[in-house]
């Protein structure tokens, strides 16, 4: 059965890329973009893996981390963050709320898929 | 050592810088070497007409060698020194440094100079990279889209079966971001090419109203007393590009109107005549409210008068900056500033002696009260304002006794290491 990953992103090219490239390496791949409503949506899909972004409207992703961390039913699922704030006060601020990976936008395809390929590993 | 005392060093030093031997001077002079010797290390006072003689000898004015280096590179010098932590007898010696090694000082006087106008720009430009939500905004959105960009470049670059449905919609979405990403970038590069303090639109609300007062001078002499003139001031006003800079403009100006009418130009200049800058006398003398003799003061263009309001949850409303007192342009500003202690005590007017620790050292009287604005609420408390008027003090009329309260722009520019107010470290303080 295909994984499931779910992406948290309000930006709708970068929705399309990232749906494509997971797609395209067998991955079932859900997408929501409202900040204030994107710990509800995780709990509704229960994906094996979430893409999110920093920056949403609604709520931030680090909010939205840190909520997901505080739920024993999320505390273990793989999180990649992506993010246009690449400071390392960011960083250190994801990592202390539990982030799995950090990666700073720009970013190659081959990193998304990399990154993606470990988190998955590492869960098993 | 006393200014008078080092003719003989700057004797000396132009006898060398002419090529002249002790000796050969000493016999032009009549007089012998030896003694030519101790002028020269400053154990014989010089003057009259073996000065003349001498300053004749070497061609120069006797001025030159009497009156020492200019004061101002000898300010600055002590400026460096001060801003070094030098113990103060070494200090002291920027006269004799002057005096000894011109070329040298004028160097350290100019490198001095440059460093303050480098620490401006550093200043500014951190302001700006850490509390600009402009900039913040901005840098985001061409970081997104060159992720967009790259994410979907790279699918239809290594991707040589992709189906050509999914390579239009890709080319399409190529084509939308590129022009995003040209519209950034230009909005970004225009942003950080604005010159510090200068009006340009795509700026705050505040700061376009900043650039609408600075560009006045802050006077507005056409202004109608009952402000029945405001819109026309506001719709000629290029520096004002949006509804809400023109919306608080707009209140400023009718405050500066009626401030105007409870506190006529005639009656402010005897105010002055009587009780110079200080705006609770002028206020008890006048029967306005302090805040409103603070606001004419510092708006007076014969006075070089700063001024902050700050509402009741410490944002600067209105900034008005003073040679010295740094006044941060986004973020937190010191927590020491007296404005934020008159919030603590509506209605008391305060007056606190303070030392800006910025670049240098620069002191300052500050005046500040809080007054309550707004409707007066059952068991809530109200809403205040507070105003602060700042006010140079030249450094001949320190009160004895007086202390300054030592004080900074911003934890992150302030040089004070040990503060009981620190919220972060400063950049000045980690290799900047």
């Amino acid at each position: 059965m295909a994984k499931h990953v779910l992406l948290i992103e309000d930006e709708a090219n970068i929705i399309e890329a990232i749906r494509f490239l997971l797609s395209r390496e067998g991955w079932e791949v859900g997408t929501h973009s409202d900040g204030a409503t994107a710990v509800q949506a995780v709990r509704e899909a229960r994906p094996d893996l979430l893409v999110l972004d920093y920056m949403l409207p609604g709520k931030s992703g680090m909010d939205i981390l840190k909520e997901l961390r505080a739920d024993p039913d999320f505390s273990k699922m793989p999180i990649l963050m992506l993010t246009a704030r690449g400071q390392s006060r960011d960083r250190d601020e994801a990592e202390r709320a539990g982030v799995s990976r950090f990666m700073t936008k720009p970013f190659s395809n081959t990193e998304v898929l990399t990154a993606v390929r470990d988190l998955v590993q590492l869960a098993r | 050592m006393a200014r008078e005392a080092l003719a003989g060093t700057r004797i000396r030093e132009r006898r060398i810088m002419t090529g002249l031997k002790q000796a050969d001077l000493a016999r032009n002079l009549g007089i012998s070497a030896s003694y030519l010797n101790l002028i020269e290390h400053n154990r014989r006072r010089i003057g009259g007409k073996l000065l003349l003689d001498i300053a004749s000898a070497l061609g120069v004015d006797p001025s030159v060698l009497t009156e020492g280096a200019e004061a101002a590179l000898i300010a600055a010098l002590r400026e460096a020194a001060a801003g070094q932590g030098m113990t103060a007898p070494e200090a002291e010696r920027a006269d004799e440094f002057a005096g000894r090694f011109p070329g040298w000082a004028e160097a350290m006087a100019a490198a001095h100079r440059r460093i303050g106008r480098l620490e401006r720009t550093v200043e500014t430009l951190s302001d700006r990279l850490a509390y600009d939500p402009n900039l913040a905004a901005s840098v985001h959105e061409v970081l997104s889209t060159a992720a967009s960009i790259r994410a979907t470049a790279s699918i239809l670059a290594e991707d040589p079966d992709l189906s050509l449905e999914w390579r239009g919609r890709f080319h399409a979405n190529l084509d939308t971001d590129s022009q995003r990403l040209a519209d950034s970038s230009k909005a970004l590069v225009g942003f950080l090419d604005t010159e510090t303090g200068e009006a340009a639109s795509g700026l705050s609300v505040q700061e376009e109203v900043e650039a609408f007062l600075a560009a006045n001078n802050y006077r507005f002499d056409g202004l109608e007393a009952d402000g029945a003139n405001v819109a026309d001031l506001l719709a000629a006003a290029p520096e004002l590009t949006t509804d809400g800079a023109r919306r608080v403009a707009r209140t400023v100006l009718r405050r500066i109107a009626a401030d105007r009418i409870a506190l006529p130009d005639a009656a402010l200049r005897d105010a002055v005549a009587a009780h110079r800058t200080d705006p609770i006398a002028i206020a008890n003398a006048c029967a306005v409210p302090v805040a409103c003799a603070m606001r004419r003061l510092a708006l007076l263009e014969a006075q070089d008068l700063g001024l902050v309001v700050a509402d009741r949850s410490g944002s600067l409303t209105f900034r008005k900056a003073v040679s010295g007192f740094a006044i941060p342009r986004h973020g937190a500003t010191c927590p020491l500033w007296p404005v934020f202690e008159a919030q603590a005590r509506p209605g008391a007017a305060l007056r606190t002696r303070v030392e800006m620790l910025s670049r240098g050292r620069a002191v300052f009287d500050c005046y500040a009260i809080a007054d309550v604005v707004g409707p007066v609420t059952p068991n809530m408390a109200p809403l205040t304002e507070a105003t602060m008027l700042i006010v140079p003090v030249a450094s001949d009329e320190g009160a004895p006794g007086v202390e300054p309260v030592p004080l900074g722009p911003s934890c992150r520019i302030c040089p004070r290491s040990r503060c009981p107010g620190r919220r972060e470290p400063s950049i000045l303080s980690e290799g900047f």
